[in-house]
C-alpha cells in the first residue's frame, strides 16, 4: 500500500464511524443535515474540490462532477445517509480500484525484474568492484558469482556454471555453460563462479533489449482501448443530458413529484460512470502482455493481442524456425572403405574451412584435427574442396565437384546436403549433412491446428526436396522452395490475399533477410534467442526460447485475454443499462445505484486481473 | 525525435486517455501515448521545437488532471 493509499483508507475508515454514529444519533432537521455533513466532507472533500477545480479547468463532465453533484443533490432533497453512503461507497471503490491497479503493476513489473544493477570487474589488485552495467566497454571481463544475475552478454573465459534462463524464456530447466559458450544477460548464474568477457554494450545486450520492448508495449494500444476512450468522451454528456432531461421533463409532463424526479435523475448519474470499462480494458490487456512474457513471449502491444487472436494462416520460415539452424551429419555411405576413414578424410580436407558444413564435419568427427596430415589445401567456391591429405588428392564436395574433376558419384536417398568424397579419382562415398528439426516443431504444427489455424505454410530458400521432407514430416499444408527473399516477401501477399477479411496472417522467422516479410504480414513473429536483431525489431512478437510450440500458446493467451475483455465491455455496459433503465423508471435506490457502479468496477477488475495467469 | 516521459500519481484511466487526447492536439505532435498501466508517456513530436511541445505537453497535463505529473528529467 502506498502513502496516499494508507491515508485514503484512514479516510474511509474515520468516514464510516461517523456515517455509523450519525445513524444511531437520534437527531432531526438542521442537527441532522449538519451531523451528516461531518463524515461527508471527512470521506467527499477531495471528490468536491476536484470537481470544482477541474470545471474551473474546463473539463467539465468527469467522474468527480457526477459523484459531486448527485451527493450534492441527494443532500438537498434531504437524503442525508444516502448521500454520505454514496460517497463513501465510491471512495472505496476508488481505493478499491487504486490499489488493485498497482497490485497487477507490481505483479508485472516482477516479471519483468531482470535489470542488473551492477557488473563485477577484477581490478588490478586482484579484487573485485562493482560498477554500473553501462559503464563495461565491449571485451572487458567481468565475474560472475553464484546467485549473481549476468548483466551483459558476453563469452565465458573461464569457469562453468548453470544458468537459469527462466527470466527471459520461461524455460524452468536451467542449461549448463562452459568455456567458450555464449551467455546471455538477465539469466541468474546458479553454481559457479564464471569470468565472461562482454560481446555486447549494455544498450545493446539483450536485457537491455526486452526491457525496452516490454515498456514500449504498454504505448501500442489496442482498438477496443481507442473504443473505449472515444466511447467515454460521448457517453458522459449523453448521461448528464439524459439526467438533466429525467430530472425536469416528468414533473412538467405527469403527476410524478419534483422530489421523485430529481432523485432518479441523481440515481441515474450515479450509475453511469464509466470508470468500470475505462479502467479495465487497458488492466486486461495489460495483464495479458505481461502473462505471456511470463511464457517466454514477448508482445510488443495490446493491438497485437487483437490481431493474433484472429490468426488464420502461419507461415513459416524453415532454417532456425522449425528446424535448429544447426547442421549435423546424419549419413556416411561409403563405397570403399569404411564410415569412420571416410568421415575422417572429409573431416581433413576440410580443416581449414570454416564453412558450416565443415565445421559440422568436424565436430562429427569428434577427435583433434592432426593439420600436419594435411597439405596444399584449395577452396573451389561453390563447389567443395581439394586438399592433399597423406599424399592422397581428396576432393569433397558436391555433385558439380565431382564431375568437374571426371569421378563417377552417385546420389543418395537420405535428404539433405550430399558431401561426396573421392581419393586419387575414386569415389569413395559420400555423407550426408542435414538440419535438424528443432523437437517440439511436429507439436507446434499440431496445436496451431487444434487452435483453428486453417492453413500452415512453410517457405525456404532451401532445396525443394529438403523442404519438402520436412513439411511431410511436419504435417505443414504447403510448402514453396529455392525462395529468394523478395521472393518469399511476394509469396507471403498472395498469401495474405487469400486471408478471409476478419481473418490474420502470421509470419515466423529468424533471419536478417526475414525482417522485410516480419513486417509485412499482419503479425510478424521473431525467434529472439537465434535471431537477428533485425528480426526483432521488425517483429511484433517475439518468442524468447525460439520454441515454435510457443505460436499456439501466444494465440490461446491473445484469444484469452480478448475475451476476458469483451466479458467487462459486455457484463458493465448490460449491468448499467439496465440499472439505468430501472432507475430512469424510479425502480432502484441510490444504494442500488452505487452497487451498479462500484460493484461492476471491482468485478470488472478482478476479471481482468484473470488475464495475467492467461494461457495457463 | 520519441521520447519517454514517467508519469507521477497518475490515478485515473479516464484522465489518461483524456491527456492523451489533449497532447495528441498541440502542434507539432506526431503522436502521442499516455498509458495509464505503465504510468508513461511517449511523445513523438518535432526535433527542433521538441522541449517548447514537451512544456506544453506538461502544461496541458496539470489542466486536465492536476494531480498528475510528467517527470521531464
Amino acid at each position: 500500500m502506498s502513502k496516499k493509499q494508507k491515508r485514503m483508507l484512514g479516510r474511509i475508515l474515520a468516514g464510516a464511524a461517523l456515517f455509523v454514529a450519525c445513524m444511531l444519533l437520534p437527531l432531526t432537521g438542521w442537527a441532522r443535515l449538519l451531523a451528516f455533513l461531518a463524515p461527508y466532507g471527512v470521506v467527499g472533500w477531495d471528490v468536491l474540490w476536484r470537481a470544482v477545480r477541474n470545471i474551473a479547468h474546463g473539463q467539465v463532465f468527469d467522474e468527480n462532477f457526477l459523484m459531486a453533484l448527485a451527493t450534492v443533490g441527494a443532500l438537498a432533497i434531504g437524503e442525508y445517509p444516502e448521500a454520505v453512503f454514496v460517497m463513501l461507497f465510491y471512495q472505496v471503490g476508488e481505493w478499491f480500484q487504486s490499489y488493485a491497479v498497482d497490485q497487477s503493476r507490481k505483479s508485472i513489473t516482477a516479471l519483468m525484474d531482470i535489470r542488473p544493477d551492477y557488473a563485477n570487474i577484477e581490478g588490478p589488485d586482484g579484487g573485485l568492484e562493482q560498477v554500473d552495467p553501462e559503464d563495461v566497454a565491449v571485451g572487458d571481463v567481468i565475474v560472475i558469482k553464484a546467485g549473481e544475475r549476468i548483466p551483459l552478454d558476453g563469452v565465458v573465459l573461464e569457469g562453468s556454471s548453470t544458468v537459469d534462463t527462466a527470466a527471459l524464456t520461461g524455460e524452468s530447466l536451467p542449461r549448463q555453460v562452459e568455456r567458450g559458450d555464449d551467455v546471455i544477460s538477465g539469466c541468474v548464474n546458479l553454481s559457479g563462479l564464471l569470468k565472461v568477457q562482454v560481446t555486447k554494450a549494455f544498450e545493446e545486450s539483450t536485457v537491455a533489449k526486452i526491457l525496452d520492448l516490454v515498456e514500449n508495449s504498454a504505448g501500442k494500444k489496442a482498438k477496443a482501448e481507442h473504443f473505449i476512450t472515444r466511447f467515454a468522451r460521448y457517453y458522459t454528456p449523453v448521461v448528464v443530458l439524459a439526467a438533466v432531461a429525467l430530472a425536469l421533463l416528468p414533473p412538467l409532463f405527469t403527476a410524478i413529484e419534483w422530489v421523485d424526479s430529481i432523485q432518479r435523475a441523481l440515481n441515474f448519474l450515479v450509475v453511469s460512470c464509466p470508470c468500470a470499462l475505462v479502467i479495465s480494458v487497458p488492466l486486461s490487456f495489460f495483464g495479458g502482455i505481461g502473462g505471456a512474457s511470463r511464457d517466454g513471449i514477448l508482445v510488443k502491444g495490446g493491438n497485437y493481442l487483437e490481431v493474433l487472436a484472429r490468426t488464420e494462416v502461419v507461415v513459416f520460415d524453415k532454417t532456425g524456425t522449425l528446424t535448429r539452424g544447426v547442421f549435423n551429419v546424419t549419413a556416411i555411405h561409403p563405397d570403399h572403405c569404411d564410415e569412420g576413414q571416410l568421415l575422417e578424410l572429409a573431416a581433413l580436407a576440410e580443416c581449414w574451412s570454416d564453412h558450416p558444413i565443415s565445421r559440422s564435419l568436424k565436430e562429427a568427427y569428434g577427435r583433434e584435427i592432426d593439420s600436419s596430415r594435411v597439405s596444399s589445401v584449395e577452396e573451389v567456391a561453390g563447389r567443395g574442396v581439394k586438399a592433399v591429405v597423406d599424399g592422397h588428392t581428396i576432393c569433397a564436395g558436391n555433385d558439380k565437384l565431382m564431375e568437374d574433376i571426371g569421378v563417377s558419384w552417385h546420389p543418395c536417398h537420405r535428404v539433405g546436403t550430399t558431401v561426396h568424397v573421392a581419393s586419387d579419382g575414386v569415389y569413395l562415398g559420400h555423407i550426408v549433412i542435414s538440419d535438424e528439426v528443432k523437437p517440439d516443431a511436429k507439436e507446434a504444427v499440431a496445436a496451431l491446428k487444434a487452435a483453428g489455424v486453417r492453413r500452415t505454410v512453410m517457405l525456404t530458400g532451401d532445396a525443394q526436396a529438403v523442404g519438402e521432407d520436412v513439411a511431410r514430416r511436419l504435417g505443414l499444408d504447403e510448402v514453396h522452395a529455392q525462395l529468394l527473399p523478395a521472393d518469399k516477401v511476394a509469396r507471403v501477399e498472395e498469401l495474405l490475399q487469400q486471408v478471409s477479411p476478419k481473418g490474420a496472417l502470421a509470419f515466423v522467422g529468424d533471419g536478417i533477410n526475414d525482417a522485410p516479410v516480419l513486417s509485412r504480414a499482419d503479425i510478424g513473429i521473431a525467434m529472439g534467442g537465434l535471431g537477428s536483431d533485425a528480426a526483432i525489431e521488425a517483429a511484433d512478437v517475439v518468442l524468447m526460447d525460439d520454441k515454435p510450440s510457443k505460436i499456439a500458446r501466444a494465440i490461446r493467451i491473445a484469444r484469452r485475454t480478448l475475451s476476458i475483455v469483451r466479458q467487462n465491455i459486455v457484463f458493465a455496459l448490460a449491468v448499467k443499462l439496465l440499472v439505468l433503465i430501472l432507475s430512469a423508471a424510479g425502480l432502484v435506490s441510490m444504494w442500488a445505484a452505487v452497487f451498479a457502479d462500484v460493484g461492476v468496477s471491482v468485478i470488472a477488475i478482478l476479471n481482468a486481473m484473470r488475464a495475467l495467469r492467461a494461457g495457463k | 525525435m520519441k521520447k519517454r516521459f514517467k508519469l507521477q500519481d497518475l490515478d485515473c484511466a479516464n484522465c489518461a486517455a483524456k491527456m492523451e487526447e489533449a497532447i495528441k492536439r498541440l502542434d507539432g505532435v506526431n503522436d502521442a501515448s499516455v498509458s495509464f498501466m505503465a504510468q508513461k508517456l511517449t511523445l513523438d513530436a518535432d526535433d527542433d521545437r521538441f522541449d517548447e511541445i514537451l512544456q506544453e505537453a506538461v502544461k496541458v497535463c496539470r489542466r486536465v488532471e492536476p494531480d498528475c505529473t510528467i517527470l521531464v528529467k
